[in-house]
Parts: C-alpha cells; sequence; structure tokens
C-alpha cells in the first residue's frame, strides 16, 4: 500500500504540470487586451501599460511566463492582481467559503440521497420507490440555475424563511438552501446507486447466508447488506466533493455567496489571467488528492482489492 | 441405521406430534411469475431423525434446492410461495410460526450449508467476524471470546493455522478450505439438523471426498441430522443412511442407500444409475435418461416421469402414481413398482 501511495503521488507530478500549462496557455491565448477599461474613460497611458508589462512579464514567450508562475507558484506565492491586491489574500477569503459549501452539499446528497435510496432499494415498486423516482428524475433533468432561483424566491422572497443572499462569511444555516441547490443532482444519482446497489446485493447469496444465520433483520440489512451496497456510492460521494467546489460558479452567483466560484468568473470577466489560473490550479489539485483519497477508500472498504 | 419408515401422506399421521426431529409432510411450493405459475414442489414428505443421513437425489430443477430453503424459510417471496403441506420441527410446524420464531430456530435449530461458499461468505468480513457474529449476537458474547470460539470451530473442520487465518477474508482461502469455514459456520450455534446444499458440486473431486468425510465424522460427533442434497450419486453412497428420489417436485423414491443402488425400484433411478459412467465401458457411449426433465410450468398429465419413461404404458398418462410401499422400508411412485424391483 505504501509503495502504491508513492507511485500515485509521483504521478500526480506530471499531471500537475500538464494540466496547469493548458490553463495558463489558454487563459492567456484568449483575445483582448488586459489593459482595456482598466483607467476608466481613456486608454491606459504608455508608461502605466510598460510598467505592468514589465511587472506581468508579459513581452516574454508563454513558456517563460508560465515558468516563472510556477516558480513562484512552488514557494507558496500566487502573484498580484492587476491591481495590486495579493491573489493569496484573495483565495483565503473565498475559498473557506466555497469550502463550506460544499460540504453542506455534501452532507445533503449523503444523508438524503442515501436514505432515500436504501429505503427505495428495499422496497422496490411501492409509493415511496415511485415518488424518489420521479423526483430523482425531476432534479437531474432541471439545470442548477433553475433548482437555485426557484428555491430563492421561494424560501427567500415568497415565504420569507431565508435570506436570499447569504452575509459574509456565510452562517452554517445560511448554506442550507444553497447546499441543497449545489447538490441536488448529485443527491439524484445517489439516491438511484444506492437503490440500485442495495436491490443488486439484496438477492446476493451472502445476504441469504445472512439470514439463514438467524440473525435479525436489521442486522443483515445493516451490516452484510448495508457495508457491500455503499461501496460505489461513497466512492462516488468522495469524487464528488471536487466537482462540487468547481461546479459551485452558479449557485454562488445566485446566492451571493464570496466564494471562489464568483472570484473565478469575476476574474475571467475583467482578464485577470493570474487569478483564474490560481483558482484553477488548487481546483485541480483538490480533484487529484480526492481521487487519490478515493482509491485508498476503496481499498479500504473492499478487501478483496489491493493496491500493490 | 436407523429404523425406516416411509412418509407417504397415506400412512404418517396428519398433524400430531410424532416426536420426530424434523418432519415435511405433503408440501407444496409453487413459483408465480409473470409467464405463469411454475410448480417447484409438489407434495414432498419426508423426515429426518438425530444421528441420520437423509440424501435428497435430483437432477436440477427437480426442487431439492427449494425443498431446502423452504424448510429454513430463505426462499424468495415472491415469486416463491408455499401452497400446501406442514415442516414439522420437534412436532411444530414451522410454516405457521412468526417470523421471529423461526428467525430463533434458524442456525440454531436448523442450519445450512450452502454451494458456493465464495458467493456465501461475505466478502468484505473476515472469516473470524461472520463465525464469531453468531456468537455476539445470538449468545451475547463478547468479540475476544467470540474470536475464541471462532478459532475452536475452524480447528474443528482442520483448517490448519487457525489462529492467524480466522483473521482472513473469504477470498484467501482456497476452494476447499472455504467450504470449511462454511461449515465451521453452519455449526456455531450447535444445530439439530443440518441441510448441506450440494456443499462439494463447486470443488475438485479430491477435495469432494474430504468434505464429504468431514461432514460425516462431524454428523456422527454431534448427533446431527444431516440432510445431503445432491445431484451425486457418487457423493452419497458412503454417507447417507437413507435416499430420497427426487423428480419434477414429488419424491419417486425412497429407500436405504444399499437397497437402492442395489435393486432400485422406480425406472427414473435405474436410469440415473445407468448413466454413471463405467470403467468397463470405456469408449463405449455413455448411457443416458432421453429427453429432458419437464418444465415446471406445464409438467405432464399423469406420472410426470412418463414422457422420458421405457416403461410408460397408457395408465401412466392417466393416473399420478402414489409413492407406496413396496417392500420392506422402501417406497416408489411408479406403477409398476414391483416389476421394477424385481429387475423386469
Amino acid at each position: 500500500m505504501g509503495r502504491y501511495i508513492v507511485r500515485r503521488l509521483l504521478q500526480l507530478v506530471p499531471v500537475f504540470i500538464g494540466t496547469t500549462f493548458l490553463i495558463y496557455w489558454l487563459v492567456w491565448s484568449v483575445p483582448g487586451d488586459p489593459f482595456a477599461g482598466k483607467c476608466g474613460d481613456r486608454p491606459c497611458p504608455d508608461n502605466y501599460i510598460q510598467v505592468m508589462t514589465e511587472k506581468f512579464n508579459l513581452d516574454q514567450p508563454l513558456y517563460v511566463q508560465y515558468f516563472t508562475y510556477m516558480q513562484n507558484l512552488l514557494q507558496g506565492d500566487f502573484g498580484e492582481t492587476f491591481g495590486g491586491r495579493s491573489i493569496n489574500d484573495l483565495i483565503a477569503a473565498a475559498y473557506p467559503n466555497t469550502i463550506k459549501l460544499a460540504f453542506v452539499a455534501l452532507a445533503v446528497e449523503a444523508l438524503i440521497g442515501l436514505t432515500a435510496g436504501v429505503l427505495t432499494g428495499l422496497r422496490r415498486n411501492g409509493f415511496l420507490d415511485n415518488l424518489v423516482l420521479v423526483s430523482t428524475l425531476f432534479l437531474i433533468a432541471l439545470p442548477t440555475f433553475v433548482t437555485g432561483f426557484f428555491l430563492q424566491y421561494l424560501f427567500g422572497v415568497q415565504w420569507g424563511i431565508i435570506k436570499p443572499t447569504v452575509s459574509n462569511p456565510p452562517s452554517f444555516t445560511e448554506l442550507l438552501i444553497p447546499g441543497f441547490v449545489l447538490g441536488s443532482v448529485s443527491m439524484a444519482y445517489v439516491a438511484r446507486l444506492a437503490r440500485t446497489s442495495i436491490a443488486e446485493n439484496r438477492s446476493a447469496d451472502y445476504v441469504r447466508t445472512a439470514i439463514a444465520k438467524g440473525l435479525p433483520m436489521r442486522r443483515v440489512v445493516g451490516v452484510h447488506l448495508l457495508r457491500n451496497s455503499l461501496i460505489p456510492v461513497i466512492t462516488y460521494l468522495g469524487t464528488d466533493l471536487g466537482a462540487l467546489m468547481g461546479g459551485a460558479i452558479v449557485t454562488e452567483g445566485i446566492f451571493g455567496i464570496n466564494g471562489i466560484g464568483r472570484e473565478v468568473y469575476r476574474a475571467i470577466v475583467t482578464k485577470e489571467g493570474a487569478t483564474v489560473v490560481s483558482i484553477v490550479v488548487i481546483l485541480v489539485l483538490v480533484y487529484l488528492v480526492m481521487n487519490l483519497l478515493v482509491d485508498m477508500l476503496y481499498a479500504l472498504l473492499d478487501p478483496r482489492i489491493r493496491y500493490e | 441405521m436407523s429404523e425406516v419408515v416411509i412418509t407417504d401422506p397415506e400412512f404418517s399421521t396428519t398433524g400430531r406430534p410424532s416426536g420426530r426431529l424434523l418432519e415435511v409432510e405433503d408440501l407444496h411450493v409453487e413459483f408465480r411469475t409473470r409467464e405463469g405459475i411454475a410448480k417447484a414442489i409438489n407434495g414432498v414428505s419426508f423426515h429426518v431423525d438425530a444421528g441420520e443421513t437423509l440424501a435428497v437425489l435430483g437432477e436440477s430443477g427437480s426442487g431439492k434446492s427449494v425443498t431446502a430453503q423452504t424448510i429454513m424459510g430463505i426462499l424468495d417471496q415472491p415469486p416463491g410461495f408455499v401452497s400446501g403441506g406442514e415442516i414439522r420441527f420437534h412436532g411444530k410446524d414451522m410454516l405457521k410460526m412468526s417470523e421471529e420464531g423461526r428467525r430463533k430456530i434458524r442456525g440454531h435449530g436448523i442450519a445450512m450449508v450452502f454451494q458456493d461458499a465464495l458467493s456465501a461468505l461475505n466478502p468484505v468480513f473476515t472469516v473470524g467476524f461472520q463465525i464469531g457474529e453468531q456468537f455476539r449476537i445470538r449468545k451475547g458474547l463478547s468479540r475476544g471470546d467470540a474470536k475464541k470460539r471462532a478459532i475452536e470451530l475452524l480447528d474443528q473442520v482442520k483448517i490448519p493455522n487457525a489462529k492467524q487465518r480466522v483473521t482472513e477474508f473469504p477470498h484467501q482461502f482456497s476452494g476447499g478450505m472455504r467450504q470449511r469455514v462454511m461449515i465451521a459456520m453452519s455449526l456455531a450455534l450447535d444445530p439439530e439438523v443440518l441441510i448441506a446444499d450440494e456443499p462439494t458440486t463447486a470443488l475438485d473431486v479430491t477435495v469432494q471426498a474430504q468434505i464429504m468425510d468431514l461432514l460425516a465424522d462431524l454428523q456422527r460427533e454431534r448427533q446431527m441430522g444431516l440432510i445431503l442434497i445432491t445431484h451425486d450419486l457418487g457423493v452419497v453412497a458412503d454417507v447417507a443412511d437413507r435416499i430420497a428420489v427426487m423428480y419434477a417436485g414429488r419424491i419417486v423414491e425412497e429407500a436405504n442407500v444399499h437397497d437402492l443402488y442395489a435393486r432400485p425400484a422406480h425406472p427414473y433411478t435405474v436410469g440415473l444409475l445407468n448413466s454413471i459412467p463405467r470403467i468397463d465401458e470405456k469408449g463405449q457411449e455413455l448411457r443416458t435418461i432421453k429427453g429432458l426433465p419437464p418444465n415446471l410450468m406445464r409438467i405432464p398429465p399423469g406420472c410426470p416421469f412418463h414422457p422420458r419413461c421405457p416403461k410408460a404404458q397408457p395408465v401412466c398418462v392417466e393416473k399420478v402414481p402414489p409413492l407406496r410401499v413396496v417392500a420392506p422400508a422402501r417406497g416408489s411412485a411408479c406403477h409398476f413398482a414391483e416389476e421394477v424391483l424385481r429387475g423386469e
């Protein structure tokens, strides 16, 4: 296992360099002048452009720019925005909010999705099963911005139960509805995945053995059946955490959450290349680490899987 | 050898406690599917007493595994449905018991060894956990004590290095060793009756003999009633006291093992015995029973074996032959059982 982890960590290096370069290259090749509109209505003075061009190495070839950026990055320095704000500060302010939101969404997925999946998997074709099947199909079909605006209107405007937008930094309760919106699609998938997995394993031989041993039904289901059925669900939840953090742009926009989704949107619009790259680099890291963790978790959950 | 009694409904004492350990009487089980009703068990009766081994022999689809599952109460319902009969354990009809009452008999009164230990054992728990679980849940033992008892059981089924192997997972065992684990698990709560459903089918021939010997030894030591379900005539010869031959959900012949091998009393049994390959007939074509086992949704009228029977007469199409006493301690469900018995 130790050797496997080291090998996986080494694999991260080329993947990390490859993805970051691709992002860097894409961001800086977007056509448009980064100084347009930076100095009010007038075009920027030549000496300002000259200073900024030198400061951000804009006259250098792309690979040199990338190399300098990576050099600073490895020392923990993400650089500055054109306005002179430290990107480290910006990320430090935005990231915790996104992480909080992602974890609320994950909790929603796990709690509601799993419960619905397990209950319907055990009793297929009942009323609850049909209800869950229809409502999950509904959630999967709806784009996040529709669910988001609808729930914001319903809870925030019509009923006045929540504030339509959250404070900064947002409290846990304020993130419940946004978290539900963000996690809703994955929640539907989790419910369906758990349902299929439970139903499949319900007729497995080892479940029959557990019953033949005279174990109480709640132990047969709660220990023997669940433990096996949840392996695919848990690995899905693990990989989804990375996706939740990256996919929060729409949700953060709707509820005014000051997270990285909003920051990256703002940076793309204002051509703040360094900010875009920095945020995406962190997202890439989260994805890679989560994938590694999920693979290790998988081996932990299923003893038949051994990595050498 | 125990006293042999034919358990044809005509001769048995319906509804009265008989002092027998396990008694199945006139059991009917069907599967209600969208395509129709498959009649898997059509009036099966047998019994097993303490210290006795009954072999239930039949082709796949003859209903032997369904019988076992119905006794254990692990039949998938639906589509399975017990449409009649009684299964008495110590004289009490289990089919009329509450689910909780039946659960308490499982493992403790009647335990089961399954055919394929790899799929019947839970892949994600150690064998020690799966054996010890019964002591913890059913007897309230601590984790440590349960583990000790699990090691003792693994020793009893002759698994070398039981102390180390108790912490291993099912996939780390060989096929034979895995079946030993399965047997150890079924013996945990000291059952009075053990049902072994094709316990050696998934194993190599050499390992098959070892497992059968082990089962026979354990049965003798513990004086259990053993129901050995198999399709393999060779497997049962040394171990069984009595044999019940099943065909299309009925018992067609019942006899003690030596009588049955020496002089079968049903044409189906004759066919089975003839189809065993013999070394002195090497190079010749294997003798088979012509035709196929019947579709359980369309069991032929009269004797279900008549389309494949070399002795079939018009009466066989019209009347279902009941299982009747044809010689001392022998039963056969054939209109011409006496002729068959005389070897005609």
